[in-house]
């Protein structure tokens, strides 16, 4: 189970949670395990969200690997100029 | 359609001639009948620089003469620069002191600052600064420009 | 999360040779946006709305289209139905529906044998317009009763209640707030305005275009990223992307506002009316200040606690930011950047991201991050001289550093905001005396950089010189960043390497040059398809030595055999592999396709001074001094080029630069003349200091250096106007008027 920390603007969707536990080995399987865990993430996870996984932002990839004990942040999508 | 006009003029030292419309500028003119567009349009009012060519050796945003008004008149633009293979030193000091970056308003300068070291052949910076007010850049920030323009000033200094 | 084997001494990295395209574009030869025509072309010329916001009634294109040389006139009409999302939002801006949104707005266009018929033609369309109640301003577009932009824009997350112009909202922070500021000795609060800056580009959107009634067509375009528009005009037209071919030209300038269209799929749209016809188009400079994006406009109120000896016990901050008529105000990054420069306990940050009657905003040179900067840091500053602590000593205090929780959530890797600090208060500028009416100011600022779609090949030619081929449009020197690190990578002279940037058809995708990426995502990827095409040469020599490939290594430019058994051959050099390779296998080339993950932030420190003439409250940068970390500087003049471009961005954001709306809402100085970028006259030499804390996702050490330098020149230059007034301005731009009225005690 890896720790995934959600921004405080997704905790009302995810039943007020700061940090939820999901099964996953890749970043893909996690945000499934999110969604599947708490439906209302849905939206948000489609709009677009950036992971860092241990420090490090993996934008568009569903396939980095996630240990147990990474250390997981969804971000709001990131865009530069 | 408006009736077109022909106009005689020197293009850097060769005699050119096209048809235009009178209202067309001379920077049109340069860029769609004569083929030499390096002088650039950034704004069409005479704000940018980009444009910027001599006509009978003043400098001039041709965006601001009408192409008719060349008739009869020497035109010196950045295709006229070089001699040959050989750089101008400006043209060689802004590639050695990466004065350029997109390189857009690039042509403007080099003909604004060429024109200024023709008068005044050891400018302060503050002098420097001043004639190029009207040559926009945006990458830079001048800094590498004026530093190549002095430079390229003092190799011709001691090379007169 | 390190790589293997990043590189410590170098040969090429770290020195300034002539950039390739440089005699191009000193003699005029190099060709952008504008500057390509074909046989048969024809001239393309845009009608846009005098109003804020109005119905379209009804377009009439008759007397437009019986005038002689008019090709095709296009409307939303000739457009599909039905896209969605930010496909919709693309359509919708590149050419008005039911409703023109901002003064500039397109609703139509026309084709001509003449940019002047055209310009005729597009003068005889006639738009009837209801016009309708507008708003321009950020926090009277959130108030109650303003008029309503659009119905149902609003997304999941915002909260009920606000008004329907709040499309997005955003919620981040972590620890206790109200303990966080009863730690603290000094609290202080503060609202703040940032005015719409635009990226200001010399070179005006231009392309050439031309579609099929097949769907097939080609395109010319000065942009950042051809993929983007490949993509977005096939959506914006409903054809197939591959069916449409993107060449990027030269580009004249970006900073971001050539990530998207405007133009483009117009072209592309009147060609295929016109049978397929080129149809060149370019923008006046007028339309590109009212219809391109410039960035968003802010409202923000800041609050933050510190202790007499200089620690930030807490921050909040609250941000409102209009992008335009549509949603994508970049206050997602502010939210995240505000308070990244520290290390603080308790902070939250709340973001609205609402809609008005002006033109949809843009990517600008690190979106969002400037307006935050110049809130957060003039706040810290007021803390700092109120609480009689240095400015620099304090940043170091609070200072985020490798293992630093960020305000945003994850650990930071390796940073180098404190080497930056301390180089600031190193650097003889910051002890220079100051006269009377001059102030010095200090602010840091960050830019978190990007990966992104990344795709590059390397090929051998017959004589062993290298073709680097590329995604990136080269904006600011970059071709010659590659071609040092290919040299690099390889062991060949900087001369043997060309660098192409390709077209759309000659590479998988690639995002923009965007998000400070392309030295540091194009880079990596140009050394690892070097290292792929590596392992082909030596396999190559290892053949013809009759010896396992595994035996053979590669230095300067030659395969060796290498370890006890691989026997005793003379180094063979890319030349004569290369003069081999047709009877020895065929083509050598590498590859690199991914998304790199291990890009990494640059922070920046600058000191400004300046004088405020009290007499006209005309602000004067004396002296500008930009440290940053680079990771590592690849080519170090164009390194120093961009932080001199970009603090001379924000220095006129910070003095000059604004939009100016009328009560019509329509913009009142859409030239040069009145939107006044900097002039060499209005500045000093700029300082740079380059710090390089490598980057150990790159393996030269690269961290993206492009957007971090807009980011500390408006706190900056607040902070040396405080010094030197004794007034703490809050709005910019700091227009000498406004200053005189600080300064005479009415602001």
């Amino acid at each position: 189970m890896a720790e995934v920390h959600l921004w405080s603007g997704l905790r009302s969707l995810a039943d007020g949670q700061e940090v939820v536990a999901v099964e996953g080995k890749t970043v893909g399987q996690l945000l499934d395990g999110l969604v599947k865990a708490h439906p209302g993430l849905e939206p948000a996870i489609r709009r677009g969200v950036s992971v860092a996984v241990d420090g490090q932002i993996v934008p568009g990839n569903r396939n980095h690997p996630v240990d147990p004990d990474s250390e997981v942040f969804l971000l709001q999508k990131l865009a530069g100029g | 359609m408006t009736r077109r006009l022909h106009v005689s003029t020197t293009l850097n030292g060769d005699a050119v001639d096209f048809l235009c419309d009178p209202r067309e500028t001379l920077l049109d003119c340069l860029r769609d009948h004569l083929g030499a567009t390096g002088a650039k349009e950034g704004c069409g009012t005479g704000d940018c620089g980009a444009c910027s060519v001599t006509l009978d050796g003043r400098l001039v945003c041709s965006c601001l003469v009408l192409g008719v008004e060349a008739e009869g008149k020497e035109i010196g633009t950045i295709e006229g620069m070089a001699d040959g293979e050989t750089l101008h030193p400006l043209q060689r000091k802004f590639i050695e002191h990466a004065a350029l970056q997109c390189g857009i308003c690039t042509p403007g300068i080099l003909i604004a600052a060429k024109n200024l070291l023709d008068r005044n052949p050891d400018p302060t910076e503050t002098e420097v600064r001043y004639w190029l007010a009207g040559n926009l850049c945006r990458c830079t920030g001048y800094d590498k420009i004026v530093r190549a323009v002095m430079d390229a000033a003092s190799e011709l200094r001691e090379a007169s | 999360m390190a790589l293997d084997g990043q590189k410590t001494a170098y040969t090429y990295i770290g020195t300034t040779p002539d950039r390739p395209d440089g005699l191009d574009k000193v003699t005029g030869r190099a060709r952008y946006g504008a500057d390509i025509s074909l046989p048969g072309m024809l001239h393309g010329a845009v009608v846009r709305s005098p109003h804020a916001h109005a119905k379209i009634l009804k377009i009439d294109t008759s007397k437009a289209m019986a005038l002689d040389g008019v090709k095709a006139v296009i409307t939303r009409a000739d457009f599909p139905d039905g896209l969605e999302g930010e496909d919709w939002n693309l359509q919708e801006n590149c050419m008005a529906g039911d409703k023109a949104l901002y003064d500039g707005h397109a609703v139509a266009a026309v084709a001509a044998t003449s940019p002047l018929i055209a310009r005729d033609a597009a003068k005889l369309i006639e738009v009837a317009y209801e016009p309708l109640p507008h708003v321009t301003d950020v926090d009277a577009a959130m108030a109650e009763g303003a008029p309503v932009i659009r119905e149902g824009a609003a997304d999941f997350s915002v909260p009920d209640g606000l008004h329907p112009n709040v499309v997005r909202y955003f919620d981040s922070g972590r620890g206790d707030l109200e303990q966080g500021f009863a730690e603290a000795d000094l609290v202080i609060e503060k609202s703040f305005t940032t005015e719409a800056a635009h990226q200001g580009y010399i070179e005006p959107q231009a392309c050439l275009g031309q579609m099929g009634g097949d769907g097939r067509g080609e395109l010319w375009v000065t942009t950042q990223g051809h993929w983007f528009v490949r993509r977005m005009c096939a959506a914006i037209l409903g054809t197939e992307a591959t069916g449409l071919r993107v060449t990027p030209s030269e580009i004249g300038g970006g900073f971001g506002g050539k990530t998207t269209v405007f133009i483009e799929p117009l072209s592309l749209a009147l060609s295929r009316k016109a049978g397929g016809k080129p149809v060149k188009m370019g923008m006046t400079r007028s339309e590109v200040l009212r219809a391109t994006g410039p960035t968003a406009s802010a409202s923000m109120d800041i609050k933050m606690g510190m202790t007499k000896d200089g620690r930030i016990t807490a921050a909040s901050g609250t941000f409102r930011m209009q992008g335009g008529a549509f949603p994508g105000a970049p206050v997602d990054v502010t939210t995240m950047l505000a308070f990244g420069n520290y290390d603080i306990a308790h902070v939250r940050q709340v973001g609205y991201d609402v809609l008005a009657n002006r033109p949809k905003q843009a990517a600008y040179r690190a979106p969002g991050a400037p307006m935050a900067a110049f809130a957060t840091e003039s706040v810290l500053d007021e803390l700092c001289r109120q609480l009689h602590l240095d400015p620099i000593d304090t940043r170091l205090k609070n200072a985020a550093r490798e293992g630093t929780r960020a305000t945003f959530g994850p650990k930071y890797g390796p940073i180098g905001l404190v080497e930056t600090l301390e180089a600031a208060k190193a650097h003889p500028n910051y002890r220079q005396p100051l006269g009377p009416n001059q102030g010095r100011g200090v602010a840091s600022g960050y830019w978190m950089n990007w990966g992104g779609e990344t795709s590059a090949s390397v090929a051998i030619s017959e004589d062993g010189s290298i073709t680097v081929s590329i995604g990136t449009p080269d904006i600011g020197g970059s071709r010659a960043s590659m071609a040092l690190m290919a040299a690099e990578a390889f062991g060949v002279p900087y001369e043997n390497v060309r660098v192409n940037i390709s077209d759309t058809g000659a590479l998988g995708v690639n995002e923009p040059t965007h998000g400070s990426r392309a030295t540091y995502a194009s880079g990596l990827a140009t050394i690892r398809a070097a290292e792929d095409c590596i392992t082909k040469l030596c396999k190559r020599a290892a053949d013809k030595w009759e010896i396992d490939a595994e035996a053979v290594t590669w230095e300067d430019g030659c395969a060796k055999p290498s370890g006890p058994n691989a026997g005793d051959f003379p180094p063979m050099p890319i030349a004569e592999i290369a003069a081999e390779m047709g009877e020895t296998g065929g083509p050598i080339s590498g590859h690199f396709e991914g998304t790199p993950a291990g890009f990494s932030g640059s922070f920046g420190t600058h000191v400004v001074d300046v004088e405020v003439d009290p007499e006209t409250g005309r602000t004067t940068i004396l002296r500008y001094l930009v440290v940053q970390d680079a990771g590592k500087a690849i080519h170090p003049a164009y390194v120093e080029g961009q932080f001199q471009g970009g603090a001379v961005q924000g220095i006129g954001w910070t003095l000059n630069e604004e939009y100016i709306y009328g009560e019509d809402g329509r913009l009142q100085n859409a030239g040069f003349l009145d939107y006044r970028i900097p002039v060499a006259s209005d500045l000093p030499m700029i300082d740079t200091v380059i710090v390089e804390v490598p980057n150990p996702g790159h393996p030269y050490g690269v961290r993206g250096v492009g957007e971090t330098g807009i980011t500390p020149p408006l706190p900056a230059i607040a902070n040396a106007v405080r010094e030197a007034t004794g007034k703490r301005l809050c709005d910019l731009p700091l227009r000498p008027s406004r200053v005189l009225a600080a300064i005479r005690g009415k602001g």
